[in-house]
């Protein structure tokens, strides 16, 4: 049997739920006041996903020296740190746009890492 | 020979921008915004995190994209804007001095004027920090350009003093950009950021949060070398014993934001002590008339989707003033009065006549608070009785008021936003 | 072979290169730190005393006073701000009034002029903020402000016009006799001297001994300060002092030459000659002393604390001479309070001295005149838009506190001894001196610098040279 600690991000509560988990299956959610923390709680521990956000070179704009990044949508959280590590040392070429696809399948995720800034 | 518009926006952040397309979609013909950086979206420019735009556009936006969307509202409105532009001067009859390498220095005499500057950080020197002063201090805020608009570390290990937003944001990028980032001392027995950025920034990476808690020292004569940590009693004083050090070469600051007023202070607009932003009615507009105020530099939020908000109201009613002249004799309103646990109210005074059907009154309660009601009061009506299960000075808060009400309560002394128990 | 060698470029060390730049006579100032101004010249009171303080007939006494005299014209010549002000040492408690009166006959002694005692009825309508304790004061109205970074600075750059030679980042490890003077060791090579003047400030003492048996000790006397917002500026008109106590002039408030509130120091020996911290209870004690004199200082308005270090020498007094078992070696040492009002005096004293020893002429060129900063704050309207034209520069700020322009920071790191570091251009500028402490100008002003100097990238941009640096790496570098 494993235990995680949370705070549930749902409202400034901030309750702290634990979750018991069995082999990867939630056995039991304790601490949270209403249902949204409860689901919340459930989500988190079984399927945790985060977006990425970063900068990277761009060469050849008039007016930026760095182009802001995201992961298209949220990446496994496990992921996260190769997703930076996948972005060192990529240099875009000008002009750039929102959207732009700047690095792809990032870190085996099947996710793009897309420009979130015009240069 | 100065240049006339209708209305000028000193400004060019969310605030700036929302406000200018509002403006012109309420009708206002020439309209200028003067921003004294490099390029439109202020502040935004360097969020480059994401969770943005949640109420404005139902969708997670990054800081530069939100911004994008309003700077392509200003293109597409064609409304005219000047970059590198530094506002100098503003005069109560709303001419303004402005500077910059192209036009030199210049007047410009504005219809009505939007004041949209922003807030800025509190530095060291205002927390009596005591320490050396070498480099490797930063501001969160400038650490965040550095690091995001410029691609430069400013330190490998760090400390963060204060859990606003901003230091929060910046523990996930510093590590994550490979610094490490030992510990966020919060003076406060509670944070002053939201908690998804709690979970998201620190729990996340395993940063711990020590709330009570300050730096007592700083050491290092050229560069930060490290700081001590101590835990402070109910009084805000470090406890003696309860020291801790830690090795670091950077100590990032997020002690809280201050509205940069310096202007309107000069133009002779009228200041709360409590906000450090302008007093305003249900228009936004100060105790000037024809200048209005909206965002950070009225009163710090946390959502830049209600400073858009906030500042489409200060937009339109602008560009009513310009049409119509409206409130141009200063009609004084009904006072809101913020008592209780509630520290101020946005605004702070009501004329019923030109209220919209319905008006948001922003405010920001003073301590943690579980298990209470947030209440209005028409004169001695409650009206408003909002149950909450924790209310925190790191989140504003917000009531709506009904004009009927209003109207319905005819000639009220004053509306009061508190807190009770029952 | 050098003629001289100053060693230190403070306040006193610059001084005396300054007064000695009028003589045909090679002059070489060797200084530790990145920028001349750098130790107990750049944190300190920044007041021109009066000099009703000194023991009558001390070296202290009569420098400050000629000091005080100096000052008007000098700040003229060379374009620094000093403000005569005048200065009020207040007494809040009617048994010590007598203490003003010792006060006043002492600074008719040292030869101060219009000195007077004023009660409570004048001293609060001349200062409506002054404690409700005060019952009299000393006025002084030839006390002033200066602005120390820009004095000083003045001081070396015209010395630099006029020859004198400045090696920065030079450290001395060791100095040898050598026949007709003296070698001096550094971290960057030796230099040939006839001449020495030791004018290093706190670490005097270690210069001196390097080459006299007859040692001296010196002993760094720590004082905290808290500096206030310019809208607190307007708190107090006038330098208000408590009355002098055995460590000193006590806690004063006052306005600056730039317009804000100083409050300060504490006076604390300690053992560190580097031991520039801040500490709890040290500007906890700022807090209450300034209190005694001063009401409702409005403390919310605080941006930056710092210390500084006196250079406390046991004889409490000046010592300028020439040491008697190292001829040719002049100390300038134990230049504590009032150091700063007294170094143009200084100046002029050792440059005499070294003068009549060496026999030295007058230089016909001597360039008696410095022009600073160009200010646009200072120019109309119209100037400034013709200003702009010709140098786009001065359109554009950078400091958005102090509204500092590009033009003004080109203009302090290409002039002579120009800055080559974020401290550099807030001392010569006020770029980062404000109410955001350089929150957002630092990183523009670092991009100009690495643009501007040579060989120096962001990587290498400094706050205040050494391992100051302010870049780490690039991000992601160490992934």
């Amino acid at each position: 049997m494993e235990k995680r600690e949370l705070t549930c991000i749902q409202c400034p509560m901030g309750c702290a739920i634990t979750v018991e988990m069995d082999g990867g299956e939630v056995v039991n959610i304790t601490g949270y006041t209403c249902n949204r923390g409860k689901i919340y709680a459930g989500k988190e521990v079984t399927n945790t996903t985060r977006t990425v956000t970063s900068s990277v070179r761009v060469t050849g704009s008039a007016k930026e020296d760095m182009v802001s990044v995201k992961t298209k949508t949220d990446i496994p959280k496990s992921k996260v740190f190769e997703c930076a590590k996948a972005l060192k040392g990529v240099t875009v070429q000008a002009p750039v746009h929102i959207g732009d696809v700047i690095v792809r399948d990032v870190a085996g995720t099947g996710v793009d890492v897309v420009a979130t800034r015009n240069a | 020979m100065a240049e006339k518009y209708d209305i000028v926006i000193i400004g060019g952040g969310p605030a700036g921008l929302a406000a200018a397309a509002a403006a012109y979609d309420a009708g206002a013909g020439k309209i200028l915004i003067l921003e004294r950086d490099r390029m439109l979206g202020g502040i935004l420019n360097q969020c480059i995190h994401n969770g943005f735009g949640l109420h404005t556009f139902n969708e997670e936006l990054t800081g530069p994209e939100y911004a994008d969307r309003f700077i392509r509202k200003v293109e597409e409105r064609k409304i005219e804007y000047k970059l590198n532009t530094m506002v100098m001067n503003m005069t109560a009859d709303r001419t303004i001095t402005a500077m910059n390498r192209e036009d030199g220095m210049f007047d410009i005499e504005a219809g009505a004027v939007i004041l949209a500057m922003g807030c800025r950080e509190r530095p060291r020197g205002a927390l009596n920090i005591p320490g050396y002063r070498p480099a490797g201090i930063f501001t969160a805020g400038t650490a965040q350009r550095l690091v995001n608009m410029e691609g430069f570390m400013p330190g490998r290990e760090v400390v963060i003093l204060g859990s606003g937003d901003i230091g929060l944001i910046m523990a996930r990028r510093m590590t994550l950009e490979g610094a490490k980032v030992k510990v966020v001392a919060e003076l406060m027995p509670y944070s002053g950021g939201l908690k998804r950025n709690i979970v998201q920034c620190l729990d996340d990476f395993g940063i711990p949060l020590k709330l009570s808690t300050t730096v007592v020292d700083i050491e290092g004569k050229e560069r930060v070398e490290g700081v001590t940590l101590a835990k402070v009693d109910g009084s805000g004083k470090p406890i003696p014993g309860t020291e801790e050090h830690y090795t670091c070469d950077t100590l990032l600051l997020s002690v809280g934001l201050i509205p940069e007023n310096d202007l309107s202070r000069q133009m002779g607009v009228e200041m709360s002590p409590v906000t450090r932003g302008p007093v305003v009615n249900e228009s936004l507009e100060t105790n000037l008339p024809g200048v209005f105020a909206c965002g950070n530099v009225l009163h710090v939020h946390d959502l830049v989707d209600f400073v858009s908000e906030e500042a489409g109201i200060a937009g339109r009613n602008a560009a009513e003033y310009v049409k119509t002249g409206r409130g141009a004799g200063k009609e004084s309103g009904i006072p809101v009065i913020a008592k209780d646990g509630v520290r101020y109210t946005v605004p702070s005074s009501i004329r019923p006549e030109f209220m919209n059907d319905r008006l948001v009154i922003r405010f920001r309660v003073g301590g943690v608070y579980r298990n209470c009601y947030i209440s209005a009061y028409i004169g001695s009506e409650r009206k408003i009785h909002k149950k909450c299960r924790i209310v925190a000075p790191g989140e504003m808060q917000q009531v709506i008021l009904q004009k009927k009400d209003i109207e319905a309560a005819g000639s009220v002394e004053n509306v009061t936003v508190c807190l009770e128990q029952e | 072979m050098v003629d001289v060698t100053i060693i230190g470029a403070g306040v006193s060390g610059s001084a005396v290169a300054r007064e000695l730049s009028r003589y045909k006579v090679s002059i070489c100032v060797l200084e530790k730190g990145e920028d001349v101004c750098s130790g107990t010249s750049k944190a300190n009171s920044a007041i021109a005393h009066a000099g009703y303080d000194a023991r009558p007939g001390t070296l202290m006494a009569k420098l400050n006073v000629e000091g005080n005299r100096m000052m008007e014209t000098l700040s003229k010549e060379l374009d620094f701000p000093f403000l005569k002000i005048g200065s009020l040492v207040v007494c809040t408690d009617s048994e010590e009034k007598e203490k003003l009166n010792d006060l006043l006959e002492r600074g008719r002694q040292n030869g101060v002029e219009g000195l007077r005692i004023v009660e409570r009825e004048e001293l609060v309508r001349m200062e409506p903020n002054i404690s409700d304790q005060a019952c009299a004061a000393l006025y002084a109205p030839t006390a002033g402000i200066v602005c120390p970074f820009m004095m000083n600075i003045a001081m070396a750059e015209n010395a630099a016009v006029n020859g004198a030679d400045f090696h920065l980042n030079t450290e001395v490890t060791g100095i040898r006799r050598i026949r007709g003077g003296y070698a001096v060791e550094t971290n960057h090579g030796e230099i040939e001297t006839r001449y020495i003047v030791n004018a290093a400030g706190v670490h005097a003492d270690e210069i001196h001994n390097m080459v006299s048996a007859d040692k001296m000790h010196i002993i760094p006397r720590r004082g905290e300060y808290l500096l206030l917002d310019k809208s607190a500026g307007n708190h107090v008109h006038s330098t208000i002092f408590m009355l002098p106590g055995k460590m000193g002039k006590g806690v004063l408030v006052t306005p600056t030459a730039h317009g804000n509130l100083l409050v300060g120091p504490t006076a604390v020996n300690i053992e560190d000659k580097e031991g520039t911290n801040t500490t709890r209870e040290g500007l906890a004690e700022v807090l209450a002393k300034s209190s005694q004199t001063v009401k409702n200082i409005p403390y919310r308005e605080v941006i930056t604390s710092f210390a500084g270090l006196r250079a406390f020498e046991e004889r409490d007094d000046f010592i300028i001479e020439e040491v008697a078992d190292a001829p040719q070696f002049i100390d300038c040492a134990g230049i504590e309070s009032p150091g700063l009002t007294s170094s143009p005096a200084i100046g002029v004293m050792i440059a005499e001295m070294i003068r009549d020893k060496m026999g030295l002429e007058k230089k016909e060129n001597f360039i008696a005149k410095r022009k600073g900063i160009l200010d646009p704050k200072k120019l109309s309207k119209e100037e400034r838009r013709e200003l702009i034209k010709k140098h786009p520069a001065y359109g554009n700020i950078i400091c958005r506190c102090e509204m500092i322009t590009e033009g003004e920071i080109l203009d302090a790191i290409h002039r002579p001894l120009g800055a080559r570091s974020l401290d550099g251009v807030k001392r010569r500028t006020r770029a980062g001196m404000g109410r955001c402490q350089s929150g957002f100008c630092s990183p523009r002003v670092m991009e100009i610098l690495a643009r501007e100097v040579p060989d120096m990238t962001m990587m290498d941009v400094t706050k205040c040279g050494g391992d100051s640096k302010l870049i780490v790496g690039e991000i992601k570098d160490r992934l």
